[in-house]
C-alpha cells in the first residue's frame, strides 16, 4: 500500500488510467497513510474520508467509461483556507472554528471539476500569518523531517505547514496551498517539496479566506514541478467573481517542463546576498548557478536595489489590509460570538478577543496604527510608494535577464517552539527575506528542492519569473530538478 | 517615535480588541519593534512616486446591473451564532 502514497501525481494519474489500479485503491491507500501519521505531524485538521471514498467511486466509474478528467481520481489536500462547501473552513483561526460554507471556492472548484478526490483540510498558521505553523489554532504541524543532529521536532515552515508536510509525508499526491509572503515557498523548501506562486490574479482569490488581498494567491505544493505544472493547470482560471482575477488565457504549463534553457538569461541579483546567511545557502546558490550554465544558460549580474526594504514595505501594507480584511469578523453574523457581553460594542470587542490568537491581534493592531489618522501618509503610503520601486526594480531587471535565481530561504527549518524567534517577532518575520519581493511586485515564484544542509535537512533554490511568464519559471525549476537529483525522503518515524 | 501603553490600548479599542494591562504592556514593546524596524523606509526617496495600491494594470470589469445572484436567505444566515425567521439576532443596539 505504500507504495502507492510515494507516487507522483503525474505518475498515478498515468497508473489510474492504464488501469494498474483504482481511485478507491488509491485513496484507501493515503486514507491509511493518514490514519498512522496525522496523529505525529497533525498536517491534517480534518479528514473528509466519506466524501473522499464518494469522491472516488465516482472516478472509478468515470474511468471505467473512458470519461477521466485532467485530475480523474487524484487524492488531494486542501488547505483550510479554502472554502469547502459543506465542510468545516477555519482558517484555523478560533474565530471560526464551527463556519461550514455554503459555497466552494473557485480553485478548489476547478479541482473538482476536473475529478479530483479531498482527503481533508491542511493545517496552517492562522489566517496564513506566521512562518512555521504555530500560530494555528489547531495546534503547530511538525516536519516530516529532523536533523542528524538531533531527534527534536521541526516546523515545516509557514503558513502552508500542513499542505508541505502533508506533500512531504506523502499523506496526499498534492496539495493546494496560498501564498501572501512566501508561504508556499518557505514550507516547500523546508520540507523538500516544489511550491509555485503564480503571477498575481492568475488564480481565483474567491472562497479563499482573505489576509491581504492584493498579495493573497493560490499555489500548489508538489513532489515534483512537472506535478507543480499539472496542478497549477488546474487550479488558475479567469472569474468572473473575483475583480482581479486575469483575463489572459493560460498556457499549457507542462509543456514548459523540461524544456531547454539554452540561450536564456538568468539573473542574479547582489542584494540577495545577505550578511549572516549560512555559508550552506550561499554555496547551494552558487552551485544553482553552475547546473544553468552547464544547461546552456547564460549568467548576468542584476540589481534590484529596493530589496532590503521589501519586508519592512510587507510589514505595513499586509496588516493593513488584514485589519481591514478581518473587521468582517465581529461576531454578528458568522463565527465566534462571546457568552460574556450584553452591549453591542462590549460583543465586538470580547468575540474578537476571544475569537482571535496572538500573532493575528498584532498584525490587526499593526495594521490599526498605520492607517489611523496622522499615520496614513507617513506609514501606508509611503509603504505603497516603495512597494512601487520594489516593483519597478524587476521592470528594470527585465531588461538585462529573463528569470531570476535566488536561495529560497535565509535556512533550514529551525525547531518548533523557537523561544528566540518567539521572543522577536521582527526575527520570525525575516524567514520570507528572500520571498516576499514578489508578492509585492505580483510575479511568480518558484520554490525547488535542489539539497541537504550539513544536518541532512532539505534547502531550496528560488525562481522569480516576469508577470504572466510561470512557463519559464518551470522550464528553468526543472532544469534545476534534473540536475540536483533531489529523491531525498524523510525517514518514516511516525 | 515610541509607543506608550495609551496609545495601543487606543490602537485596541480602534481595532474592536480588549486586551489586559499586562498584554498591553507587552504589546507595546512588539509594536515598538516592529514600527522602529519599518523606519528604514525612510530611507528610501519616494518623491514623485505614486502610491502602488494593486500590481496588476488592468481597468475594473463592470457587468450588466442586474441580479446574478440571490435568494439564499438559508445560506447566508447558515452560520449565524443567533438567528430568527431568516433574520440576524444581534444585541440591543439602541437604549
Amino acid at each position: 500500500m505504500s507504495e502507492l502514497t510515494r507516487l507522483t501525481l503525474k505518475g498515478a494519474l498515468d497508473g489510474l488510467k492504464a488501469k494498474q489500479y483504482s481511485s478507491t485503491e488509491l485513496t484507501e491507500a493515503f486514507i491509511g497513510a493518514i490514519e498512522k501519521a496525522n496523529p505525529a505531524l497533525n498536517a491534517y485538521v480534518l479528514t473528509t474520508f466519506d466524501k473522499a471514498r464518494e469522491m472516488a467511486g465516482e472516478s472509478d466509474r468515470r474511468l471505467k467509461a473512458g470519461e477521466g478528467r485532467a485530475l480523474e481520481g487524484a487524492p488531494l489536500g486542501i488547505k483550510d483556507l479554502f472554502c469547502t462547501r459543506g465542510v468545516r473552513t477555519t482558517a484555523c483561526s478560533g474565530i471560526l472554528d464551527t463556519f461550514v460554507p455554503p459555497y466552494e471556492s473557485t480553485v478548489t472548484q476547478n479541482l473538482w471539476d476536473d475529478g479530483a478526490v479531498m482527503l481533508g483540510k491542511l493545517n496552517m498558521d492562522e489566517f496564513a500569518m506566521g512562518s512555521s505553523n504555530e500560530t494555528s489554532h489547531w495546534g503547530p504541524v511538525t516536519n516530516p523531517w529532523k536533523s542528524n543532529a538531533s531527534n527534536a521536532p521541526l516546523t515545516p515552515g509557514g503558513s502552508s505547514g500542513g499542505s508541505a508536510s502533508a506533500v512531504a509525508a506523502d499523506l496526499c499526491l498534492a496539495a493546494t496551498a496560498s501564498d501572501t509572503g512566501g508561504s508556499i515557498r518557505q514550507p516547500a523548501a523546508f520540507t523538500g517539496t516544489v511550491g509555485i506562486k503564480p503571477t498575481y490574479g492568475r488564480a481565483s482569490r474567491y472562497g479563499m479566506v482573505a489576509f491581504a488581498s492584493s498579495l493573497d494567491q493560490a499555489g500548489p505544493i508538489t513532489k515534483t514541478v512537472e506535478d507543480a505544472a499539472i496542478m497549477l493547470q488546474s487550479m488558475c482560471s479567469h472569474d468572473a467573481k473575483d475583480s482581479t482575477s486575469l483575463t489572459q488565457p493560460l498556457p499549457d504549463f507542462s509543456s514548459f517542463v523540461g524544456k531547454s534553457v539554452k540561450g536564456l538569461r538568468i539573473g542574479i541579483p547582489d542584494e540577495y546576498r545577505l550578511d549572516g546567511i549560512p555559508a550552506e545557502i550561499d554555496a547551494l546558490w552558487e552551485q544553482g548557478i553552475q547546473w544553468l550554465k552547464d544547461a546552456g544558460a547564460e549568467i548576468v549580474r542584476i540589481s534590484l536595489p529596493n530589496t532590503k526594504y521589501a519586508l519592512p514595505c510587507y510589514y505595513i501594507v499586509a496588516p493593513a489590509e488584514a485589519s481591514s480584511n478581518l473587521a468582517r469578523y465581529d461576531g454578528m453574523r458568522f463565527g465566534h460570538r462571546t457568552e460574556a457581553a450584553t452591549g453591542l460594542t462590549d460583543t465586538y470587542e470580547l468575540s474578537r478577543s476571544e475569537g482571535f490568537g496572538a500573532e493575528v491581534k498584532r498584525r490587526i493592531m499593526i495594521g490599526t496604527y498605520v492607517l489611523s489618522a496622522g499615520f496614513y501618509d507617513a506609514y501606508y503610503v509611503k509603504a505603497l510608494k516603495v512597494r512601487r520601486r520594489i516593483a519597478e526594480d524587476f521592470v528594470n531587471a527585465w531588461n538585462s535577464c529573463d528569470v531570476i535565481l535566488t536561495p529560497a530561504t535565509p535556512s533550514a527549518a529551525f525547531q518548533l517552539g523557537d523561544t528566540e524567534k518567539a521572543a522577536d517577532p521582527v526575527q520570525m518575520y525575516l524567514n520570507d527575506v528572500f520571498t516576499v519581493t514578489t508578492n509585492l511586485a505580483g510575479l511568480p515564484g518558484m520554490s525547488v528542492p535542489a539539497g541537504l544542509d550539513s544536518k541532512g535537512l532539505p534547502l531550496g533554490l528560488q525562481v522569480i519569473g516576469k508577470a504572466l511568464d510561470e512557463g519559464t519559471t518551470l522550464a528553468v525549476g526543472s532544469v534545476l530538478e534534473k540536475a540536483a537529483g533531489f529523491t531525498h525522503k524523510p525517514a518514516q518515524w511516525w | 517615535m515610541a509607543i506608550d501603553v495609551a496609545t495601543v490600548r487606543k490602537v485596541a479599542s480602534l481595532s474592536r480588541l480588549r486586551e489586559s494591562d499586562e498584554r498591553l504592556e507587552s504589546l507595546a514593546g512588539q509594536l515598538n519593534g516592529i514600527l522602529g524596524w519599518i523606519e528604514q523606509l525612510n530611507e528610501v526617496d519616494v518623491s514623485d512616486v505614486q502610491p502602488m495600491t494593486s500590481c496588476v494594470e488592468m481597468t475594473q470589469p463592470l457587468r450588466e446591473d442586474v441580479v446574478s445572484d440571490g435568494d439564499k436567505v438559508a445560506d447566508v444566515v447558515s452560520n449565524a451564532p443567533k438567528t430568527i425567521d431568516g433574520f440576524f439576532i444581534v444585541p440591543k443596539v439602541v437604549e
